[in-house]
């Protein structure tokens, strides 16, 4: 009975965890309640994932209104995929914050922390789930607005600055969405997403309709970071707490990804998007800038953080490549690698987590000879390092495949040698790391340390196995977000 | 699945499980794997062991045919003998470094599909790189990262041409590829990359030098031979790589003849002799194959003797330009002999294994009716014999007394290198067993009088050229010498000229590309880095400009785009 229910109660369990941690103003408390909403979200979305696996969908009005008057929750097998993304994400990231936020942040505010981190992710569910125009805005203001805080939590004072021009950005994002919503809604009476795909096509003025296309792309860009809107990326997840740039970087641009494939695939049509309109030009254009721009300024980087930030917006630009090819091919790799990139950067960004904890800091310039003093931690970078390059046997070759095929596929040799081309540069930038950690001795500094806790590697561990097992057998990933790219290309018109 | 090990995989774990190790285990498992990975792929059985799916796809990783398993033998002999030599060195990576090299060798050996061989492909570049560096020294460092780049951009086309493949044929065997399809192209050219062939060739030379007086004997077996592996089994009969092939073998020669660093005369070398495999690979008939195949053989044993003892000479005098060196035979009698047993097989003298390997290639070329490649190949044997028979034992052993008195090496050097020498002879001697592995039938008799004959014409005059050019290739060498010789010498000396000539624009193009390279580079830093105009924290107000800027675009684009 109760798993009817499971669309909305995986986003009424962390937001109504979030007043309650509030409300009891106990750091332990908050923790054990922010585990168990993550745990429930990742339970009932694998369900969910299951259930949809063979092509179904899951319709859920809200209050037995029927949809399209009624709110709908709507799961296909692309929302899934990316709600199991979530769902794993959080379970990790919230085992991995009981000793980092311990670290990072003042004791007297460990509940706020784990009560805004409830909030983002239902904040972020719902965005996923949500059938409904309007419905996504709400959701990505709550995911927003929590995510902000979170970045303030840094202890850095440059956090703050990061988490304003977050939130100007931020703002800025949102509201050009919810323009483009309301134009939409305008022109086709309805914010219900699958009802407004079936009336756009009538629509007989054109024009508001490019305009709600402009405004969503832009607004959609920014909060995917996608260049040459991603400024506000770096600064925001180099110096928000570890936990919070690993929770982000894992989640929070793949959902706003996600939100644009649900845009430009189900309500405008990728027909429209694609084929009457060069979206597709632009989007590779834009991808291709990212993926040697923002990994070359990856390669320049002091502070390690930030250097994993760059080469996360060079990663974007392989998923957005992958969207811009509008095919089967090209879709299953850029949403393979929503999850590909969000396991090795969420790993990546817990173990610079690791390095801040016992350093104190994560400059490159500090780390000299730091693989003897933490020789786990520093081989867990260079393993998710790997997948970034994208080398055999880890979850990045498999992106970097499916890419190459669809640019194959698209008859474009050029476009095949961009995302290998482009590993090149994140061999540089890896390497950065690899030459101060391993090839050079040890600093006084550095030698007195010791191994990162427990508390902090297993977590990290965890999705380094995802890493590796989903590189060498993808059977699972790459199935989900085949069927992903199907729901997709389903209403292709 | 079965419960057949795979010998290449067995050799990688036994590298990472060596890393912690120390003394005695050490020794124990650096010798047993490698020894057991000899005996596992002897015990092969034919066909395909493991099947899979990658992507879709099936696959093999594990896949046996009579040229696989040459291959694979002999890289695991050559792990053995490697690590044999290699024991008494103090670095903890090299060992390990070099058994995940060997064991990704013989991995892309025994992949009968074109993923495998890619995923083995980088193994292998991480490997020899690991190996390269190893040598501590901040000159190998810098070689090591020059190295990397090189096989990691290879890796990149070869990716392209793999995945291309794929996406055209929708089968991932690897098999005979024709050059039809861009894709085709790319992957010929990941492949040539690693053989050491032009454009790129210079980064065989520049590398492998810079390890350290093991390393370059593993260095010297896995990457180019795995190469001329790979093009046997992809390319064979692709008439272009007859010209890829000559041009190696004379840029080796040249190279080499110029050099005074007595290893790097001998990487020079190895271009050049794969040289020679690549040209009968690209003659494709049987009996060049087949030659191809057993000259890899073999020169992975003679080049590795050579290079255990050049190699051995490093160890003990620390010097290795042959300017410095001189006269060891006096108290390193071993390595004298059994470095002149390597001179003598890459040679082709009669009685040695690359008389019995060499021959077959030229034999091809004359049955093909390829005078010129015949001619050439000729030609080449003779500079291989001036450049790597006489010249790397002549001023390393005999020439002038350097005043140097260090003892032979000790026994773990020695005994590998008495391995190796007795493999030499042995194969030279006794080549039906060699014959028996080639990938074809052979029918090939390498003694008869004509062969011989004609061998020891050419190594015989060659060998006087040698010395007539004596004072050219040294200065401060004088040898008295008759006035007929003086007619003679003009030709040899204009070539030399003209040798020095090319080198000379050669080294002066390269150097200009690189420091353009470098140039770019350090720009690129400067924008990028945390204060450059890329990477430095933005005000909001910049970033807001962006989005207007974005937006406008969109909706101006969008209305002249209007459909």
């Amino acid at each position: 009975m109760i798993s009817a229910h499971l669309p909305v109660l995986q986003v009424v369990v962390p937001l109504v965890a979030a007043p309650l941690i509030v409300l009891l103003r106990r750091g332990l408390v908050g923790y054990v309640l922010a585990m168990a909403a993550s745990a429930f979200v990742a339970g009932s979305a694998l369900s969910l994932l299951a259930d949809v696996w063979h092509g179904g969908v899951i319709s859920y009005a809200i209050g037995n209104w029927p949809p399209p008057w009624g709110i709908e929750y709507r799961i296909d097998a692309a929302n899934a995929f990316v709600l199991a993304l979530l769902g794993v994400i959080a379970v990790v990231v919230a085992a991995y914050a009981r000793r980092s936020v311990a670290a990072e942040v003042p004791a007297e505010q460990h509940y706020l922390f784990y009560a805004m981190y409830c909030l983002c992710l239902a904040g972020l569910v719902g965005i996923t789930v949500t059938g409904d125009a309007f419905n996504v805005f709400v959701f990505l203001e709550i995911s927003s607005l929590s995510s902000y805080v979170l970045i303030a939590f840094g202890r850095d004072r440059r956090a703050l600055l990061a988490s304003y021009q977050y939130l100007i950005l931020g703002t800025i994002g949102a509201t050009f969405i919810v323009i483009g919503v309301g134009l939409l809604y305008m022109m086709t009476g309805t914010l219900n997403i699958a009802d407004m795909a079936a009336r756009i096509g009538a629509v007989e003025a054109r024009r508001p309709v490019l305009a709600a296309l402009a405004f969503l792309t832009v607004g959609i860009s920014l909060k995917a970071a996608l260049f040459p809107l991603h400024l506000w990326l770096p600064g925001a997840y180099a110096f928000a707490p570890s936990a919070v740039s690993a929770f982000l970087a894992a989640t929070a641009t793949k959902v706003s990804l996600y939100v644009l494939l649900r845009f430009y695939f189900t309500v405008f049509g990728a027909t429209f998007v694609f084929d009457a309109l060069p979206m597709g030009g632009v989007l590779i254009a834009l991808s291709v800038a990212a993926m040697f721009v923002a990994s070359a300024t990856a390669v320049f980087q002091a502070d390690f953080k930030k250097l994993l930030a760059y080469s996360s917006l060079g990663q974007i630009g392989y998923i957005t490549l992958g969207i811009g090819f509008a095919s089967k091919a090209g879709l299953t790799g850029g949403v393979v690698h929503l999850f590909n990139h969000a396991v090795t950067k969420g790993a990546l960004f817990m173990l610079a987590g690791a390095v801040a904890l016992r350093l104190g800091s994560v400059r490159l310039d500090r780390m000299d000879g730091l693989a003897k003093a933490m020789p786990l931690t520093c081989a867990g970078i260079v393993l998710g390092g790997l997948s970034l390059i994208g080398v055999p046997g880890t979850a990045g070759f498999v992106t970097k495949w499916y890419l190459v095929l669809a640019a194959l596929e698209a008859g474009s040799w050029t476009l095949a040698f961009v995302p290998v081309a482009s590993s090149l540069l994140a061999v540089a930038y890896v390497w950065r790391f690899v030459e101060v950690a391993y090839f050079r001795p040890p600093s006084a500094e550095v030698a007195r340390l010791s191994e990162a806790p427990p508390g902090l590697l297993l977590p990290a561990g965890a999705l380094l196995v995802a890493v590796v097992y989903f590189g060498i057998d993808p059977s699972l990933t790459v199935g989900a977000a085949a069927r992903a790219a199907d729901a997709l290309l389903a209403g292709i018109r | 699945m079965t419960e057949v090990l795979h010998p290449g995989l067995l050799l990688v774990a036994a590298g990472l499980a060596l890393a912690p190790l120390k003394g005695t285990a050490r020794a124990a498992v650096a010798l047993v794997v490698p020894a057991a990975a000899v005996a596992l792929v002897l015990a092969l059985p034919d066909g395909v062991v493991w099947r899979g799916t990658f992507l879709g796809y099936p696959v093999t990783p594990f896949a046996v045919d009579r040229l696989s398993r040459m291959f694979a033998l002999v890289f695991a002999v050559m792990a053995f003998g490697g690590a044999l030599f290699a024991l008494r060195q103090e670095s903890r990576v090299e060992l390990p470094a070099a058994f995940v090299y060997a064991g990704s060798a013989i991995g892309v050996t025994l992949a009968g599909d074109l993923v495998t061989v890619f995923a083995f492909w980088e193994l292998m570049a991480v490997g020899s790189t690991l190996v390269i560096w190893s040598a501590g020294t901040a000159a190998a460092y810098r070689a090591s990262m020059r190295y990397a780049m090189v096989h990691l951009a290879g890796g990149v086309v070869l990716m392209a041409g793999v995945v291309g493949h794929v996406a055209m044929t929708g089968s991932t065997a690897f098999e005979r590829l024709a050059l039809d399809s861009p894709a085709h192209w790319c992957i010929l050219a990941g492949f040539l990359v690693n053989a050491g062939a032009p454009p790129l060739s210079a980064w065989l030379p520049d590398a492998y030098p810079e390890a350290s007086w093991s390393g370059t004997v593993f260095l010297s077996a896995f990457t180019t031979k795995t190469a001329v592996y790979v093009l046997l089994r992809g390319f064979p009969g692709t008439e272009l790589l007859i010209f890829v092939g000559l041009f190696m073998v004379f840029y080796g020669i040249v190279y080499a003849l110029l050099e005074n660093d007595m290893r790097r005369i001998l990487a020079y070398s190895i271009v050049n002799q794969v040289g020679f495999m690549v040209v009968g690979i690209g003659i494709g008939s049987q009996m060049s194959l087949n030659g191809a195949a057993a000259h890899a053989f073999t020169h992975i044993l003679y080049k590795a003797l050579l290079l255990m003892s050049a190699g051995a000479v490093l160890y003990e005098t620390g010097r290795r330009k042959c300017t410095d060196l001189g006269g060891l035979f006096r108290t390193m009698p071993l390595t004298m002999v059994c470095g002149t047993i390597g001179a003598l097989s890459i040679s082709s003298f009669p009685l040695t294994s690359g008389f019995v390997s060499k021959s077959m290639i030229s034999q091809a070329a004359a049955d093909g009716h390829l005078t010129a490649v015949w001619l050439l190949l000729a030609a080449a044997s003779a500079g291989v014999f001036l450049h790597a028979g006489i010249k790397f034992p002549w001023f390393v052993f005999f020439q002038k007394d350097s005043g140097l008195r260090p003892p032979d090496p000790p026994w773990s050097q020695r005994l590998a290198m008495l391995l190796f020498a007795a493999l030499c002879i042995g194969l030279g001697v006794f080549y039906q067993p060699l014959y028996r592995l080639l990938p074809y039938p052979v029918d090939y008799v390498p003694y008869t009088g004509y062969h011989v004959v004609e061998m020891l014409q050419l190594l015989l005059f060659s060998g006087l050229a040698f010395f007539a050019l004596l004072p050219l290739l040294k200065r401060t060498l004088t040898i008295t010498l008759d006035t007929d010789w003086f007619w003679r010498r003009l030709g040899p000396a204009a070539a030399v000229v003209l040798a020095r000539a090319i080198s000379r624009a050669d080294r002066g193009a390269r150097g200009a590309t690189l420091g353009a390279l470098r140039a770019g580079v350090r720009a690129t830093g400067r924008l990028m880095s945390e204060r450059g105009g890329l990477g430095r924290t933005t005000s909001t107000a910049t970033m807001v400009l962006w989005v207007a800027v974005l937006l406008t675009a969109y909706l101006v684009f969008y209305y002249v785009r209007q459909p």
